[in-house]
């Protein structure tokens, strides 16, 4: 009898299935978002803080989670998860410090010394020549003490199970599980770098220049947050650290066995409509095979954001122009073609909404 | 050391500071009253990215993490290691990888190598998390919009910089991990060949856009990740992609003193 293995590793090895892992960190970032002036309390988060490192130095005892963890190229992997928990509690905690003060009529922090400024030398320069030197110090530290890596020389002969993407695209490739590359490696992207830029173009909110708030940039700050943490970040964590041979999910105590097998379950929307639902076979036509999912990608696109409109994007509708409001809504709904699919598949095993192989054209 | 040494040092220094040479080069007196000071800023073209005087709020660590500051920094250790690396490299398939290995044994500064991709890593990780503080603080909004899309571009090359130089070793790992990442090329919608709508480019019953001549095609100048594609890797890693990153630096730096110094409440 031992809890580690007959308790802590089945449970961790369930809890960050895709499936649980990515609903689960979701929900929590919206616990943080929703109650961040207590969360943020020195104590709470460094109690959190102290639980985490006690999790993952207990976890290091496993031999298998310790060699993925420490594996040399995987170090940046775990220094982000560390240093964006760090900010993002740095962040959180002074917006949570700056509302409460303009709650009571007092500037932000940052406006205490506003008419003051010092000189760039020595000030300035001083406090830059101390950054450079600790970053010199550890950039030293991790090169004397992890060598770089090379592995056997190249082979297009010998393809690795599994081939991962250097580990900033592995959200990319993530997203391969739940489209296809058209959409996950090339449309996808794109629109993450164009919906980057258009940021300041559309976020029309003059509030919060300049200090750190959650409360006067609510709407920006979780679209942000949930884009950045959850589908682009938490999915490189998920595909450097859980997905092994043939890019199944293995937990993080679990031996990469490139011979688990996983039931292919998956069916496209126009089974479900066709065969399961009206008894029949697949129509021979495209058009008519696949009508149902083409109504239902048109009817995502049009008829969502007048609902979104009236709805829930009620306060931006009114606030934003009309060609402003539709560049919000149209980036939003692509992010949330991401969770939507992801839904989908989890729940009722969905391939494909639409399926037309005919001309490379699934969604 | 006796008062009098120390005079006598001074003095050395003074006398020093006196020369004809030395007045050529810094053109203001020991940075010590506000005049030379501001001078040793304005007469030096390093410095002379900063402003003179910023913001006592911008200064603290806690507000801009310094990891734009961290980034640059990352990117000039990046360039000289980088530089001493592309004497010791060969960017054919017969020789890349032995070169590397060699490297280990022979170079007398071993950790060239080390220093060069961990610090590639972590600039990365640095340009996510100072994107992440620009968020954080707002400091994209007026007057700053355009540097924030100045800074976009900065991100997305960092990335092709990284991303260009993983094949250099041309190792496993390497090819892998490229082919990997560029077969998204060849689902490019219309330009690539397994893309949707490449069907539609036909001259009469000939697809245009073929496994030979697609977005994929050009980007590794074969069908697979083959020597043409390590030469073209290779000289966007080394010229390319540098030059222009290190132009839009230039503009982003310029930039934050046109807009008004790093963002403070207004
Ligand atoms: C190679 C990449 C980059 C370098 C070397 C760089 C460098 C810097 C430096 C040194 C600063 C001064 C303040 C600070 O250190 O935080 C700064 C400010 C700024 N950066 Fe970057 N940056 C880079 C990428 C980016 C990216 C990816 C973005 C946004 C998408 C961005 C947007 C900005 C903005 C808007 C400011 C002004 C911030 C303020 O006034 O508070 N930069 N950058």
């Amino acid at each position: 009898m031992n809890i580690f293995d007959d308790f802590i590793v089945p449970l961790s090895n369930f809890l960050t299935r895709p499936e649980i892992l990515v609903p689960l960190a979701a929900l929590s970032l919206a616990l943080v978002l929703r109650f961040y002036r207590t969360v943020t309390k020195p104590k709470i988060a460094g109690g959190i803080g102290i639980a985490f490192v006690l999790l993952f130095v207990g976890s290091l005892s496993d031999a298998h989670f310790k060699e993925i963890i420490l594996k040399a190229d995987n170090l940046p992997i775990v220094l982000l998860i560390a240093s964006l928990l760090f900010f993002l509690w740095l962040c959180l905690r002074r917006a949570a410090i700056n509302d409460e003060r303009l709650e009571r009529d007092l500037p932000p922090i940052e406006a205490v010394h506003k008419r003051q400024t010092v000189l760039v030398w020595p000030d300035l320069v001083m406090s830059e020549f101390i950054c450079l030197l600790a970053v010199s110090a550890l950039l030293t530290v991790w090169s004397v003490g992890i060598p770089a890596p090379l592995e056997e020389p190249a082979s297009a002969a010998l393809t690795p199970n599994p081939s991962k993407a250097p580990w900033y695209f592995l959200g990319l490739q993530e997203m391969l599980v739940y489209y296809d590359p058209w959409l996950a490696g090339v449309v996808f992207p794109l629109t993450i770098v164009a919906g980057l830029m258009t940021i300041p173009y559309i976020d029309t909110n003059p509030r919060g220049n300049g200090y750190y708030t959650l409360k006067d940039r609510k709407f920006a700050i979780s679209v942000f947050l949930f884009g950045f943490l959850i589908f682009w970040v938490l999915l490189i964590v998920i595909g450097t650290f859980l997905r092994g041979a043939n890019w199944n999910f293995f937990g993080p105590f679990e031996v990469w066995d490139p011979h688990k097998a996983v039931p292919l379950m998956n069916i496209n929307l126009s089974e479900i409509f066709w065969v399961k639902m009206m008894n029949t076979r697949l129509p021979e036509n495209w058009l008519q095979r696949e009508f149902l999912g083409i109504l239902v990608v048109l009817a995502y696109f049009l008829i969502a954001p007048l609902l979104l409109a009236k709805t829930v994007l009620k306060e931006q509708f009114q606030k934003l122009d009309f060609v402003r409001f539709s560049i919000v809504i149209m980036l939003l709904l692509l992010m949330l073609a991401l969770p939507i699919k992801m839904l989908g598949r989890w729940m009722f095993n969905l391939k494909y909404i639409v399926y037309i192989p005919e001309f490379f054209f699934n969604i | 050391m006796s008062d009098s040494d120390k005079a006598k040092r001074e003095g050395m220094f003074q006398k020093l500071r006196k020369t004809q040479f030395w007045r050529s080069v810094f053109r203001h007196g020991y940075p010590d009253t506000q005049r030379n000071r501001a001078l040793a800023v304005l007469s030096n073209v390093f410095l002379h990215l900063h402003p003179v005087r910023i913001r006592k709020s911008g200064l603290a660590l806690s507000f801009t993490w310094c990891m734009g500051g961290v980034t640059f920094f990352l990117f000039l250790v990046e360039t000289v290691t980088g530089i001493l690396l592309m004497f010791y490299y060969k960017p054919v398939t017969y020789e890349a990888y032995n070169n590397i290995q060699e490297m280990k044994e022979t170079l007398p500064l071993g950790m060239m190598r080390e220093m060069h991709r961990w610090g590639a890593h972590a600039m990365v990780l640095t340009v996510w998390l100072h994107m992440f503080r620009v968020f954080m603080t707002g400091s994209y909004k007026p007057p700053r919009e355009f540097n924030w899309v100045v800074g976009v571009l900065l991100l997305l090359l960092t990335l092709l910089l990284s991303f260009t130089g993983y094949l250099l070793p041309w190792d496993q790992l390497a090819i892998w991990a490229v082919t990997v990442g560029s077969n998204m090329a060849r689902a490019h919608p219309v330009i690539g060949h397994e893309g949707p709508g490449a069907s539609l480019l036909m001259l009469d019953d000939i697809p245009l856009v073929t496994v030979g001549s697609d977005a994929r095609f050009i980007l590794l100048g074969g069908r697979f990740v083959g020597e043409n594609a390590l030469l073209r890797f290779y000289v966007l890693h080394c010229v390319f992609i540098p030059v222009v990153a290190i132009t839009l630096m230039a503009v982003h730096f310029w930039r934050i003193r046109k807009d008004g110094g790093i963002s403070g409440p207004l």
